[in-house]
């Protein structure tokens, strides 16, 4: 498995990577198989993106550019979808979106 | 205020040893300060209960074993507590669950058990760290993230001991530091009880939802009530707990409970009399509402309308679409049949946050709400708008908006009413434009109303006002005493507001918690307000206070 796929993209979300989205994050990361890594700075350090202990403990304020890398099956898929939640605001304001 | 006896905190009784509590022979006495009348006896029942002792397993296998099932005994418990709750309380347990399910949480623990650590030291320890990290953090929102940490902390360790998860039993007094909302309302009231605190304030979200409910609770015992347990007394109408009380203390309790109850069957028969005072005057007097559910509790017939409906009920998990709101609005609107229903916009921000729509401030009682926030957040407002003006075709709806404090912002929510009325006409949607006033709770608009009389009517916030004409906050217990509405510099405001209200012929009206407070009522009407809105518990009392009144 040398299947490998990295990103970056910045939170947009007011609060941050806060409990909920950190919630909803891990989850979603633990739908792939791939190993994925969550980190601050490009030269890390890495910490496992299906941790919510360790994504809390990362206390990434609004503004952060969160580094995304996984490695295994699925790899490119888990990075993508994770970067879309974040990108999306982790669907924080998905209903108004839907009625606004 | 409410219920609060004349001198309120003054009243406590500092012992020789300058202790606030008096042990006398077969009992002791502790005193606080009213925040939700009533009686109330039962068993005390410890909201931070102290651990049971753990007996080491002998083994670093069988303490591994022990922490195990005391992290999955904790996690059954928050998801069997989850699936009762919805909104900002499902989604905490949640994070809690998710937090307890990572074994990242237990690994320094494990390690220490590896090390020879006993399980409960072991867990203690690493959580001990871990809530070090948060509350070291400059972020506000993760430094509170360290109270969801500390419950996860406790769960686990009274599984740990065999304690399980302690519901409190029917009746109990609820004796703590503090309480949550969230631990309010999972308790079953029922069968009576009540809440006596160290901490708290009679102005928190807690002890307005006690009045509510008409559950008996008092704040502010400080360290007298430390380590206290046994049977208690709770008078909440004077800030009195007395545990294990003498025959003669129990039956001065009894007679003076009977005596408040008496006082309440009085008021009862008030409860459907139009409010006049004893000369004849006579008074609208209105509910509260904070949940469409609160109307089962009122008989239409005994209000003169609602004077406030919140809506921040609906703002909980998700930000609610067009239809829920409109079918809330509808169902109260439909109840009070053709007397007025005055629903306030929603009023987030302050202490009342709403995950995605309020911001983290340092101040935010002086920051992003009510109104300022609904502005800053056009497409949220618009859709409760939209709800609003089509809510309007069923019933006599009025709609006011909170935290007004110059006269540019009730004219931008008067043009986004216009504009999405404007819109819902070209749709060809049923609708019509309420009447549209404002809340009188920032001290710009109560010192010089003259700004506002394009508004249709006012509706005075007595909390707000109080807090920031007295610069208390009403949700800090330190500084509670100050937070009195009944303060002149307070009820001057008011009467400039009626004054100024009566003369331009705008309908004026009070609807914080000093409506249905009878201790406040005289003042009220002195100042010259001649409509009140009370919460449902207090209506018979403010009707009863009211008809003592001679103006």
């Amino acid at each position: 498995m040398s299947n490998t796929a990295q990103t970056t993209v910045l939170i947009t979300n007011e609060v941050g990577l806060h409990a909920r989205p950190s919630v909803k994050f891990t989850k979603l990361a633990k739908t792939f198989a791939a190993d994925v890594e969550v980190a601050l700075a490009a030269d890390g350090p890495w910490f496992d993106a299906k941790s919510i202990v360790k994504m809390m403990a990362a206390k990434a304020p609004k503004g952060t550019v969160l580094h995304l890398r996984a490695r295994g099956e699925t790899a490119a898929a888990a990075v993508a979808a994770l970067a879309a939640l974040v990108e999306r605001n982790f669907d924080e304001d998905e209903a108004h979106a839907r009625t606004a | 205020m409410a219920g609060r006896p004349e001198g309120g905190a003054k009243e406590r009784e500092v012992g020789a040893d300058g202790k606030e509590r008096n042990a006398t022979a077969n009992g002791s006495l502790s005193l606080g300060t009213p925040a939700s009348p009533g009686y109330a006896e039962g068993p005390l029942f410890r909201l931070d209960r102290p651990q049971a002792t753990y007996s080491p397993k002998g083994s670093a296998d069988a303490e591994k074993a022990a922490l195990d099932q005391a992290m999955a005994a904790a996690t059954d418990g928050l998801t069997e507590l989850a699936a009762q709750m919805s909104g900002e309380a499902a989604d905490m347990l949640e994070f809690q669950i998710a937090m307890l399910s990572d074994d990242a949480l237990a690994a320094p623990a494990l390690e220490a058990i590896a090390a020879g650590e006993p399980a409960d030291m072991a867990w203690r320890m690493a959580l001990d760290a871990e809530i070090a990290g948060y509350e070291a953090s400059e972020d506000d929102y993760f430094r509170a993230r360290a109270a969801d940490l500390a419950d996860i902390r406790d769960r686990v360790l009274r599984a740990l001991s065999g304690e399980g998860e302690q519901a409190a039993p029917a009746g109990a007094i609820l004796v703590g530091e503090d309480i949550t909302p969230t631990r309010f309302l999972q308790t079953d009231w029922s069968a009576g009880g009540g809440i006596a605190l160290a901490a708290g304030s009679a102005a928190s979200h807690v002890a307005m939802l006690a009045r509510g409910r008409g559950v008996p609770m008092a704040v502010g015992f400080g360290e007298s009530l430390a380590g206290a347990g046994g049977f208690g007394l709770l008078d909440a109408e004077h800030g009195r707990l007395i545990v294990d009380a003498d025959p003669v203390a129990a039956a001065a309790f009894h007679e003076a409970a009977a005596g408040f109850r008496r006082g309440r069957e009085v008021a009862r028969t008030y409860l459907a009399q139009p409010a006049a005072t004893r000369d004849g005057t006579s008074i609208r007097v209105q509910v509260n509402i904070a949940d469409p559910s609160d109307v089962e509790t009122v008989d239409i017939g005994h209000c003169d309308g609602v004077g406030l409906m919140r809506t921040e009920f609906l703002f909980g998990k998700v930000l609610p679409d067009e239809g829920t709101q409109l079918a809330a609005y509808r169902k109260v609107l439909e109840w009070a049949g053709g007397k007025p229903v005055t629903i306030r916009t929603v009023d987030a921000g302050g202490d009342k946050p709403v995950p995605g729509f309020t911001v983290e401030e340092t101040n935010p009682f002086l920051g992003l709400r009510g109104i300022r926030l609904s502005l800053a957040r056009p497409e949220i407002f618009r859709v409760q708008i939209r709800a609003l003006l089509r809510a309007a075709v069923h019933g006599n709806l009025k709609v006011m908006v909170p935290m007004v404090a110059v006269p540019g912002e009730y004219a931008a929510a008067a043009a986004l009413f216009s504009d999405e009325a404007a819109m819902l006409a070209k749709a060809g949607v049923p609708h019509k434009m309420p009447p549209l006033g404002i809340m009188v709770e920032v001290p710009s608009v109560a010192v010089a109303p003259e700004l506002f009389s394009d508004a249709a009517f006012f509706s005075i916030g007595s909390n707000d006002l109080t807090q920031y004409v007295l610069a208390a906050a009403r949700d800090n217990g330190r500084v509670a005493a100050l937070h009195d509405v009944g303060h002149p510099a307070v009820l001057r405001l008011i009467g400039n507001v009626a004054a100024f209200a009566r003369e331009q012929k705008i309908p004026v009206s009070l609807c914080g918690d000093a409506g249905g407070d009878p201790a406040a009522i005289p003042a009220l009407l002195a100042a010259g307000l001649r409509d009140l809105s009370a919460v449902p518990a207090q209506l018979a009392a403010a009707k009863a206070a009211i008809a003592a009144v001679e103006l």
